[in-house]
């Protein structure tokens, strides 16, 4: 373990050294795109703990990042609270959220329960809409992009991609810890034989519910941060899409995999891009081929895709590695 | 009374049209395990090729089963084409397979017959029925009694022919049944393709009402899995059930719920759709999972 | 093993880095050379409100028929439209796209009330040209505010005024019936109608229901609407939902006096659909010629639309309003560089754009002209009530100004 550990230290060190060099050779908009790949990767971490790790399905993740962001949003506009202040809010709001949800949610598997998230996302615009006093209704709510504290000589755009970013780092190195550990492993247990995991000594009631708990509230940081990046929240720009955009960024990544997170959010930021670039006529279409392409090529995601590359290339022979990582099916009947 | 009457009458119209799209995401369901994202889209899509056979002349009746043959086959060749490969792959990578699917049926679609929405025939006559003050569509009581058709044959299909009961098996435990030579491939092939065959029934029946354009169905198809997550998945009468009792209690809140009005009426219906499945965690009707430990 | 992913994150990283670094053109004017000038958009061509698409199209397909002939001023129209999906954050990046990387001289009918409220702020920072926006919202007429904000069409409160106007005139006992789309749109409408209804509204208005725009069917809502005892009905509904509540008011024998939103005056995909005969009688008010009304089959501004549609984009709908609505706003555009002469600089773009005097453009109704000034940044401000007899719709009375607010 430990030989292993100075050259993953020193790989990830590199990548940090480099992310943040980014915003001296890199223009002010592509440091914006890169923020917001920073947050849907923290969005997609939360889900994927929730349904990658622990195999419980959420069609509904857009709910928490548009409460993260409504949070953040309201609580800058009315009360004047400094940004910086309202995305740990918007987490713990997020986080009990999440946790109440997660403990109805308990009683249902599978389908069902990606159906009961499905509601939640589709709920949430309606209820922004409803609350219109606090919400700004269908109009939204235009906020001011904030700048760098402490004198920083940086512009806005670069203060946000090192807000983003710091908060990626400090969320992945919780998330990675949590998820290797003791109660990681205990995640992941229930995910693959809850029955047996419960045996052992495992509370899965109060566990499932944390998790779900805990991805709520990555999901809603990510919210938060996206109402400062973008400067304005409204309903349109929390549909079901989002929800099923954030699903499709953890599946495409790889589920059950830490770097996947990030591979899935390139995957949901940039691809769009390429597909319009291609064809305006019908540039849905294009992102549809390039969806269903990647699922050919890479059925366990890109992390999957390239940890099965790596054996190859290693010719070690762990053929069935990538499958375990993934979720049972959720309907195996007797 | 008589709002009251005509607003369950009017829910029972909108509930079958819910109905009628969630028989065929049942069906796939019963048949392939697999929640097809993409059924309301393929629906639109089949509707498309209705209304084009119609526009080049052929008699109604002609035009429809004619798109009927054509969604059976093109349901067979999409599982056979584009769902094969990632046949053994994780759920959640077929139901990736299947958003894909979605958007390029609705993007297409809109590039072929561009998103100018267009007036679809109804087979029924257009004279409502009247009883006293309460009024009856007659193309809602067509569409009401097509799904109940449709929802027989399903059952009668799953219920009494040696192929429907090879289906059911398949999907439940393909290796066995392999094991007693039920070709599993084709079976799935075939569940995708009578799927195919009730979406493009339902929409065909909902096209007179909401005229068509590629959106459709996108709507209809969220309120589909309501009334399917409500009757429970497993269970064709269930979902015909859950569409009509949607349909039904979204219009009583919005009518006698002031505070709630129709402004959250469908959240009201969603919350009720949580609430059931806390206390039956499958639906009304679903079958519970057994799990082999 | 996980060296390798994180090998291949740096390899990812150092590509996007590379991708990243744009050259900066040393420009005096943005968006301009000798022979070409960038025009920016954005327009949903995915996602569900893909089917407004077709105006970023029409207006690209008519400043090729513009460059065909020779551009403005010598230079090309080099217009870039980018799709946003109709999500504001998609907006906001397509929008940044458009000015910082491709540095365009000027954005043109970024469409959706949402969206252009989430680069509003922005563009105006930014002083870049923010033109004739695609929505009915007032917020675009704000010149002391947003000087580098220009709106388009009537806005959709206005049209609310001009049918209070004439529900006061005509039905002063009148209760009146409200079906609205729960969303900037619906609102906007709903809010002047009840401003321009003033203290009657709150005796007058009966009821008001909502639907999402996700919903099905409005069976529901216009039964309830019928209850209510309502003798005028205002409906604030998009073509799909006009085409049932019209239907649905006809089947249960519900005949109000039917005020339909200017949105969903479409005589082949609304009124037809609905039934022409359950349709007679409806009233709307106009500012453009409906292209599937007969009425104007032989006008020469009709029959030049119809002539540009099929030999410069032949694969859009001949009975979509947008396609003419793209096509009018891309002629005003077009005036606007014209009147530029060889200045193209941002700040006469925007000071050009407040300047148009008495424009006409070939499909806005006859005597309806577009005006601007530095303190009036809504171009079109004048409607006409017209009434359905079954076969085209009827104009009657005077153009209806609006009343200028700054």
């Amino acid at each position: 373990m430990s030989a292993s550990r100075l050259p993953r230290v020193a790989g990830l060190l590199a990548l940090v050294l480099i992310a943040c060099a980014l915003p001296f050779v890199m223009s002010n908009f592509r440091l914006f795109q890169f923020s917001q790949v920073y947050i849907y990767a923290i969005a997609i971490l939360g889900l994927n703990m929730l349904t990658g790790y622990n195999g419980q399905f959420s069609l509904g993740h857009g709910a928490f990042y548009a409460i993260g962001a409504y949070a953040s949003a309201i609580m800058m506009d009315r009360w004047n609270i400094g940004y910086g202040w309202t995305i740990p809010v918007a987490g713990v709001l997020c986080l009990i959220v999440g946790f109440l949800f997660g403990l109805p949610a308990l009683r249902l598997e599978g389908l069902y329960l990606a159906l009961a998230t499905f509601s939640l996302a589709l709920a949430v615009p309606q209820i922004l809409k409803y609350f219109e006093h606090w919400t700004g209704g269908s109009q939204g709510i235009v906020l001011n992009k904030p700048n760098a504290p402490f004198g920083l000589k940086l512009n806005p755009d670069q203060w946000l991609y090192y807000l983003t970013l710091g908060v990626l780092i400090v969320l992945f190195w919780l998330g990675a810890n949590l998820l290797k550990g003791r109660i990681g492993r205990a995640i992941v247990a229930i995910r693959d034989n809850h029955i047996a995991a419960e045996a052992m000594g495992i509370n899965t009631a109060l566990y499932k519910s944390l998790v779900f708990g805990v991805s709520a509230a990555y999901t809603g940081v990510a919210g938060a941060l996206s109402a400062s990046v973008i400067a304005y929240v409204a309903p349109d720009s929390f549909n079901v899409f989002l929800s099923v955009t954030l699903l499709i960024g953890s599946v495409i990544g790889g589920l059950a995999s830490i770097s996947g997170a990030v591979f899935g959010a390139l995957f949901i930021q940039f691809v769009p891009n390429w597909a319009q670039d291609i064809s305006k006529a019908a540039p849905w279409a294009i992102f549809g081929v390039f969806l269903i392409g990647f699922m050919y090529l890479m059925p366990f995601g890109i992390a999957g895709g390239i940890r099965l590359l790596w054996i190859r290339a290693t010719r070690s022979r762990v053929p069935q590695e990538g499958r375990s990582a993934v979720p049972t099916q959720a309907h195996t009947t007797t | 009374m008589d709002i009251f009457i005509q607003q369950v009458v009017s829910g029972l119209a909108t509930g079958g049209i819910y109905a009628s799209l969630a028989l065929a995401l049942v069906m796939i369901y019963q048949a392939t395990d697999v929640v097809n994202f993409a059924q309301g889209e393929l629906a639109m899509f089949a509707t498309y090729i209705c209304w084009t056979f119609l526009n080049a002349g052929f008699p109604y009746w002609v035009a429809f089963l004619s798109t009927l043959a054509i969604a059976f086959v093109g349901g067979v060749v999409i599982e056979r084409v584009l769902i094969r490969p990632v046949e053994n792959a994780p759920i959640l990578t077929i139901v990736m397979v299947t958003l894909g699917l979605l958007v390029i049926c609705n993007s297409v679609a809109g590039w072929i017959w561009t998103y100018v929405q267009k007036p679809f025939p109804s087979p029924f006559p257009e004279r409502p029925f009247k009883a006293g003050n309460i009024v009856f569509g007659a193309h809602d009581l067509g569409e009401i009694q097509v799904t109940l058709l449709v929802l027989l044959c399903i059952y009668l299909f799953f219920r009494f022919t040696p192929l429907g009961l090879a289906m059911r098996a398949a999907a439940h435990n393909p290796v066995s049944s392999r094991l007693v030579g039920i070709r599993v491939g084709w079976m799935l092939a075939l569940g995708w393709g009578l799927a195919a065959v009730f979406g493009a029934v339902a929409g065909m029946m909902v096209a007179p009402v909401l005229t068509l354009e590629p959106n459709l169905m996108g709507g209809v198809q969220i309120y589909a899995f309501a009334a399917a997550t409500l009757g429970g998945f497993t269970s064709p009468g269930g979902a015909v059930l859950g569409g009509f009792i949607v349909g039904v209690v979204e219009n009583l809140v919005g009518t006698y719920v002031h505070f709630i009005g129709t402004e959250l009426k469908f959240t009201v219906a969603l919350a009720m759709i949580i609430v059931v499945l806390l206390v039956r965690p499958t639906g009304l009707f679903g079958s519970t999972i057994v799990k082999r430990v | 093993m996980r060296r390798t992913r994180q090998l291949l994150a740096i390899v990812l990283a150092l590509g996007m880095a590379a991708l990243a670094t744009v050259p900066a053109g040393a420009q005096t004017v943005v968006g301009v050379t000798a022979t070409e000038i960038k025009i920016g958009n954005t327009n949903p061509y995915s996602g569900p409100a893909s089917a407004y698409g077709t105006i970023g199209k029409v207006i690209g397909a008519y400043f090729k028929k513009v460059n065909d002939e020779g551009g403005v001023n010598g230079r090309k129209i080099n217009y870039i439209s980018y799709d946003d999906s109709y999500s504001p954050p998609k907006t906001v990046e397509m929008v940044r796209k458009l000015v910082e990387q491709d540095q365009v001289a000027a954005l043109f009918q970024t469409l959706g009330t949402p969206p252009n409220s989430a680069i509003h702020k922005y563009v105006n920072q930014q002083k870049v040209p923010h033109l004739f926006v695609a929505t009915g919202a007032t917020k675009w007429n704000d010149p002391q505010n947003f000087p580098w904000t220009m709106g388009y069409q009537p806005n959709y409160q206005t049209e609310g005024r001009v049918y209070a106007a004439h529900v006061l005139k005509n039905h002063p006992n009148a209760k009146i019936g409200i079906l609205y789309q729960n969303d900037d749109y619906g609102k906007d409408y709903l809010k002047g109608f009840e401003d321009g209804l003033g203290d009657a509204n709150k005796k007058m208005i009966v009821m008001r229901q909502s639907y999402e725009v996700t919903d099905p069917t409005i069976d529901s809502q216009i039964v309830n609407l019928k209850n209510s005892g309502a003798n005028v009905f205002f409906n604030i509904t998009i073509p799909k939902f006009a085409v049932q509540a019209i239907k649905k008011a006809h089947d249960i024998g519900w005949k109000p006096t039917h005020y339909l939103n200017n949105v969903s005056s479409s005589l082949a995909t609304v009124l037809k659909p609905a039934g022409l005969e359950a349709s007679k009688d409806l009233i709307t008010a106009l500012y453009m010629k409906e292209v599937t009304d007969p009425q104007w089959r032989n006008d020469k501004g009709f029959t030049d639309w119809v002539a540009f549609m099929k030999k410069y984009y032949p694969e859009g709908a001949l009975d979509d309003q947008s396609n003419a609505f793209g096509y009018n706003v891309a002629i005003l555009m077009t005036q606007v560089l014209k009147q530029c002469g060889n200045d193209l600089s941002r700040e006469n773009i925007m000071k050009q754009a407040a300047n148009l005097k008495n424009f006409e453009l070939p499909l806005l109704l006859p005597g309806i002209k577009v005006n601007t000034s530095a303190t009036d940044h809504a171009p079109i401000e004048q409607e006409q009530l017209a009434r359905f007899n079954g076969e085209k719709w009827d104009l009657f009375g005077d153009l209806f100004e609006a009343v200028r607010k700054h």
